[in-house]
C-alpha cells in the first residue's frame, strides 16, 4: 500500500498502482492498456480519489485489483450501467469503465449501445482480444471468420461484430481505436478520451499470446497505421464509417476515427446544474407543496 | 358489510377515461369529508377491453366492500356482467338509448349522457362528466363540489373546455333531480372537513422516495410499478431528484447499485419480471455491500402472467433470490401511509446496514386509491448509517472498506474522499476489497455480512396487533391484506345491529406483518407462538409466509385462507371464513 495516501501532486503513473501486481500472463496486451491509463492519468493530473473505474468480468475484470483509485467491480456486462450509475451520483468525478469484447458486446451488448446513444460524459475502453480468454479460450463476438477456438473447432462461423461501426451508427460522439502495442499512442488517446466532452468509446487491439497467438504483436503491426500520420481528420460521421469497414486482417486504422461536441446526458438534468446529487442535503427537503395534488 | 358503507362502480370500454372518472369521483367524496378506498379492474389493453372502478365511501374505510350499491353502467357489458355484485336495492344508472337493462330488479336510472353531454356543448367524450353528476345527484350528494374539482383539473385548458365540463356535470345532475323525485336509499351529505389526503398506494411511495432522501430513481416500465416511475418523474426533480429509465432492467439496478457506490441514495422499481432480470445485481449489491432500495409490485405470474391483476406470491422470490446467501430486508406496507413511512425508513436501513431492502407492494395496494390521514414529513428523520470523512481518514492508516466489526456494518467512505480510495469488490474480498479466495477470509467476509442481518433484526419493528389482545383465533397475513381483513374485523367485532349474541367480539383478531425479513422479531415469535389459533391469510397458493411460519417458528397454523385469482381478497370473503371457524 501506498504509505502516504494524500500525496496529490506530482502525480506519477506508479501513484495509480496497487501493491498487487498484475496476474495477467506474460506478453499479456492488459500490461500495455494498464500502463497507458496510468500514464493518461497522471499527464492529466487527476488524483486517485477523484477517479472512479468501473470493471466488468474477464481478464480486463482482474484489472481493479492492480490499480489505485475508487473501483467498482461489477458483473459480466455490466461496467457501463454501474459506470452510469457512479457518473449520475457524482458527475464531479472522472469515471472510467473498461471490460473485455464479450463483456462489451456479447453480454452488455445493449448497455454498450444506450450509454453510446445516451453521451453521458465518461470512457469506456474495451480490451478487444477477440476472445474469451479468462475462460481459457471460447468464441467471443469479434472473434473472426475461421478462427479455431475451444467452442468453434472447426473455426468461427459467425460474422464478427464490428465495434467502431456499431459505435459510429449508435451515435458515438467519440470512437476511438488503440493498439496495445503502441503505449504512447494509447496513452495520448485515453487522455483526449477522457478529456472529450460526452462518452468515449475506445476500441483497444489487444493481444492474447495464450489463446489467440495468431493475432500476435508482430501481426498487428504489419497492419496497424496511426490515422493522424495519414492526415486523417475525425470530423466526419461517413469517412468515419468507411475507416471503420476496412477488414482487420488487410490495415487497422488506430486513433480517432470521429469526434463531435453535442449535448451530454447530464445536459438533460436541470437537477445536476448546480451540484453533483452527492452533494444535496436531505434534511433540508421540503416535500409538503408535493401534498397539494392529493387534496 | 357495515351499512354507513356506500360502493360505487363505474363500467365502461377501455380507452374511455373510466379512471379518471373514478378518481374524480374518489376525491369529491374525500372533500366532502368521506374516507375512501377505490379499486380498478382493467385488461391489458388499450382500447377495446371492459373497465371498472369502483370507490367505497364512508365515515370509515378500511377497503373496498362489496356489494355495490350504484352502478355506474356507460356501456351494455358494464350493466349485463355486474348484476351479481349489486345489493338487493342497488341503483343503475344508464343510457336507455345505447344499453337495454336485462334486469328490472333494481333501481334503474336511464339518463340520455350522450344528448346531455351534445346539449352541454361537448362532444361524447364528456358523458363520463354527465354520468358523474346524474351519479351525485342519485346519492344526493350536491354537485358543487364537483364543479369545483372539473375547474380545477381542467384550469389549464380553454375556457371552453372547462364550461363543457361544468355544463355537462350540471346537466346531468338536474336531469336525475328533475325525473326522478324517490330519494334513493343510499345518500351522501357533506361530513365536517378533515385533513385527509387521497393518493394511490404507488403515489405513497413516490412520496416516501423523495422524503427519505432518494436522489435518484431508476426504472424500466412494468404495470403495476410503472406509476411510481411516471409519479416520480414529474415530481422528483421539483425537488432535485433525478429520474433515469435506462434500456432494461439489469441496467436499473446495475445503476443504482453504481450510484449507491457513488454515495446517493438510490431506489429502482420493478415487478416481477422486471425483478427476474435483476437478481444477478442483487448479489452485485449484497457482496459490494452497496445500499440500494427496490420497490417490487407484484402481479401474478409466472411469465407474463395477469399484467393488470393482483397477487402476494413473489415473497419467497425475493427472500431467496440470487445465487449463494447474503444479507436482505424486505418490508411489505399495508396501506397508503405504510407505503409513504416504510419507503422513507427502507432507505435508512439500506444505508445503515449496507443492503438490499425491498418494499413489497402488489397491484392492489399501488394502484388502490385511498384516503390517508396527511403525511407528517416531520416524523421521518434521515439515518445514513456510518461514515468516515477526510479528518477520519487523515487520522487513520488504511481505509479498510470491508473492515471486521461486531455489528458487520463497515464505515464507508464516499468515493472522491482524499485518503478513502477503495475497491468495491464482487469477487470475494479482503478487509481492503481486493479480491481473495482463501478459506479464511471467504468464511471472515462471509460471518460479517451475515452479522447484519442480525443488527437489522434488533431495530426491526415488531407486527401490529389489531382487536383484543387475546383471543379464539388470531389471523395473520403481510402487507395488502391488511385493509380487506381490518374490514372484515369491523364487522366481526361491533354488534349485529339489533342486538343477539355478540358474533365475532372478543373471538378474533389481527397479527399484521409489515417488516418480513429478517424475521422473526422475539416478540413476534412469542406472539405466533403463544395464539390459541392461527388462521393465515395470504394472495399466493402454497402459502408462503405460513411457511416462513413453520419453518422459523416451529408452529403449523391451524387454518388458512388463500387466493391467488388475480383478484384481492373482499371483506366479506374473509368474514365467512372466520363466521365458519367460529361456528364449528
Amino acid at each position: 500500500m501506498i504509505s502516504n495516501p494524500n500525496i496529490v501532486n506530482p502525480l506519477k503513473p506508479e501513484d495509480y498502482s496497487s501493491e498487487v501486481f498484475p496476474t495477467w500472463c506474460p506478453g499479456c496486451g492488459n500490461f500495455a492498456i494498464w500502463a497507458a491509463l496510468k500514464n493518461a492519468l497522471s499527464e492529466l493530473k487527476l488524483p486517485p480519489h477523484r477517479v472512479a473505474l468501473s470493471f466488468g468480468i474477464g481478464c480486463s475484470g482482474n484489472f481493479n485489483n492492480f490499480v489505485r483509485a475508487n473501483v467498482f467491480h461489477s458483473l459480466h456486462g455490466r461496467a457501463l450501467p454501474a459506470a452510469m450509475g457512479i457518473k449520475l451520483g457524482n458527475h464531479e468525478l472522472t469515471v472510467i469503465a473498461m471490460g473485455g469484447d464479450g463483456d462489451g458486446f456479447a453480454e452488455g451488448l445493449g448497455h454498450t449501445l444506450e450509454t453510446i446513444r445516451s453521451n453521458v460524459n465518461l470512457t469506456y475502453i474495451v480490451h478487444d482480444n477477440h476472445m474469451y480468454s479468462l475462460t481459457t479460450g471460447q468464441t467471443s463476438p469479434t472473434t473472426a471468420l475461421g478462427a479455431k477456438t475451444k467452442t468453434a473447432p472447426l473455426g468461427a462461423y459467425e460474422y464478427p461484430l464490428n465495434p467502431l461501426a456499431l459505435a459510429l451508427s449508435a451515435g458515438g460522439s467519440f470512437v476511438a481505436r488503440g493498439f496495445a502495442g503502441d503505449i504512447p499512442h494509447l496513452q495520448s488517446l485515453i487522455a483526449e478520451g477522457v478529456s472529450h466532452r460526452g462518452f468515449s468509446f475506445i476500441d483497444v487491439m489487444q493481444p492474447c499470446p495464450t489463446f489467440n497467438p495468431e493475432m500476435s504483436y508482430d501481426w498487428y503491426r504489419g497492419r496497424v497505421y496511426r490515422l493522424d500520420e495519414a492526415g486523417y481528420v475525425p470530423d466526419n460521421r461517413f469517412r468515419a464509417w468507411e475507416v471503420a469497414q476496412a477488414p482487420l486482417d488487410k490495415k487497422i486504422a488506430i486513433g480517432v476515427l470521429y469526434k463531435e461536441d453535442r449535448s451530454i446526458l447530464e445536459d438533460n438534468f436541470p437537477e445536476l446544474s448546480k451540484t453533483p446529487l452527492v452533494k444535496r442535503d436531505l434534511n433540508k427537503l421540503d416535500i409538503r407543496p408535493l401534498f397539494d395534488n392529493f387534496k | 358489510m357495515a351499512s354507513e358503507l356506500i360502493t360505487i362502480k363505474i363500467g365502461g370500454e377501455a380507452g374511455f377515461g373510466i379512471k379518471v372518472a373514478g378518481a374524480t369521483l374518489s376525491k369529491v367524496f374525500l372533500r366532502a369529508g368521506y374516507e375512501i378506498f377505490d379499486y380498478s379492474e382493467y385488461p391489458s389493453l388499450i382500447r377495446g377491453g371492459h373497465n371498472t372502478f369502483e370507490v367505497t365511501v364512508g365515515p370509515r374505510v378500511r377497503s373496498c366492500v362489496r356489494p355495490v350499491n350504484l352502478l355506474i353502467a356507460l356501456n351494455q357489458q358494464t350493466f349485463d356482467q355486474h348484476l351479481p355484485e349489486l345489493s338487493s336495492d342497488a341503483g343503475i344508472i344508464f343510457n336507455g338509448v345505447k344499453v337495454k337493462p336485462t334486469s328490472k330488479d333494481f333501481r334503474l336510472f336511464d339518463v340520455p349522457f350522450s344528448e346531455l353531454a351534445k346539449n352541454s356543448g361537448g362532444t361524447e367524450l364528456v358523458k363520463n362528466t354527465v354520468a358523474l353528476g346524474a351519479g351525485l345527484a342519485v346519492l344526493n350528494a350536491g354537485v358543487e363540489g364537483l364543479l369545483m374539482l372539473l375547474k380545477q383539473v381542467f384550469a389549464k385548458k380553454s375556457p371552453q373546455v372547462i364550461t363543457m365540463n361544468l355544463n355537462a356535470a350540471s346537466a346531468g345532475y338536474d336531469y336525475v333531480k328533475t325525473h326522478f323525485k324517490e330519494p334513493f336509499p343510499y345518500q351522501l351529505k357533506s361530513l365536517p372537513p378533515r385533513d385527509l389526503m387521497y393518493l394511490t398506494g404507488n403515489e405513497a411511495v413516490g412520496l416516501g422516495a423523495i422524503a427519505g432522501g432518494c436522489s435518484a430513481y431508476f426504472a424500466y416500465p412494468m404495470t403495476p410499478s410503472s406509476t411510481v416511475l411516471e409519479y416520480l418523474t414529474k415530481s422528483g426533480p421539483k425537488v432535485g431528484m433525478l429520474v433515469r429509465q435506462p434500456e432494461d432492467e439489469i441496467s436499473v439496478l446495475s445503476s443504482a447499485i453504481g450510484s449507491g457506490f457513488a454515495g446517493i441514495r438510490a431506489m429502482v422499481g420493478t415487478s416481477g419480471g422486471g425483478f427476474s432480470l435483476m437478481t444477478e445485481s442483487l448479489g452485485l449489491s449484497g457482496m459490494t455491500e452497496t445500499p440500494v432500495v427496490i420497490f417490487m409490485a407484484q402481479r401474478p405470474g409466472p411469465a407474463t402472467g395477469l399484467p393488470t391483476w393482483t397477487g402476494q406470491a413473489d415473497l419467497r422470490f425475493l427472500l431467496h433470490a440470487g445465487q449463494d446467501e447474503f444479507p436482505r430486508m424486505i418490508i411489505a406496507p399495508g396501506d397508503a401511509e405504510e407505503c409513504f413511512y416504510f419507503t422513507a425508513e427502507a432507505l435508512n436501513f439500506a444505508e445503515k446496514f449496507q443492503l438490499p431492502v425491498f418494499v413489497l407492494s402488489d397491484k392492489n395496494l399501488g394502484e388502490g386509491g385511498m384516503s390517508v390521514p396527511t403525511f407528517d414529513p416531520a416524523k421521518i428523520k434521515i439515518e445514513r448509517g456510518e461514515w468516515l470523512k477526510e479528518e477520519d481518514l487523515a487520522k487513520m492508516g488504511q481505509y479498510l472498506r470491508y473492515r471486521l466489526t461486531a455489528s458487520g456494518v463497515s464505515p464507508r467512505v464516499l468515493p472522491g474522499c482524499m485518503g478513502g480510495v477503495h475497491e468495491a469488490n464482487s469477487d470475494e474480498h479482503d478487509e481492503y476489497g481486493h479480491s481473495d479466495e482463501s478459506a479464511k477470509t471467504r468464511t471472515a467476509q462471509m460471518d460479517k455480512r451475515m452479522r447484519k442481518l442480525e443488527a437489522a433484526l434488533k431495530e426491526v419493528p415488531d407486527p401490529k396487533l389489531y382487536g383484543p389482545k387475546d383471543a379464539e383465533l388470531t389471523i395473520v397475513s403481510w402487507g395488502s391484506t391488511k385493509g380487506a381483513i381490518l374490514q372484515a374485523l369491523e364487522e366481526l367485532l361491533s354488534p349485529p345491529a339489533g342486538g343477539g349474541d355478540k358474533d365475532g367480539v372478543g373471538a378474533v383478531n389481527f397479527l399484521h406483518f409489515t417488516y418480513l425479513w429478517p424475521f422473526p422479531t422475539p416478540n413476534a415469535a412469542q406472539k405466533l407462538l403463544s395464539a390459541k389459533k392461527l388462521l393465515v391469510i395470504e394472495n399466493n397458493h402454497s402459502g408462503q409466509f405460513e411457511g416462513l411460519i413453520k419453518e422459523h417458528i416451529g408452529r403449523v397454523p391451524e387454518e388458512h385462507l388463500r387466493k391467488y385469482d388475480g383478484r384481492p381478497f373482499w371483506p366479506h370473503e374473509i368474514v365467512e371464513k372466520i363466521r365458519k371457524h367460529l361456528s364449528n
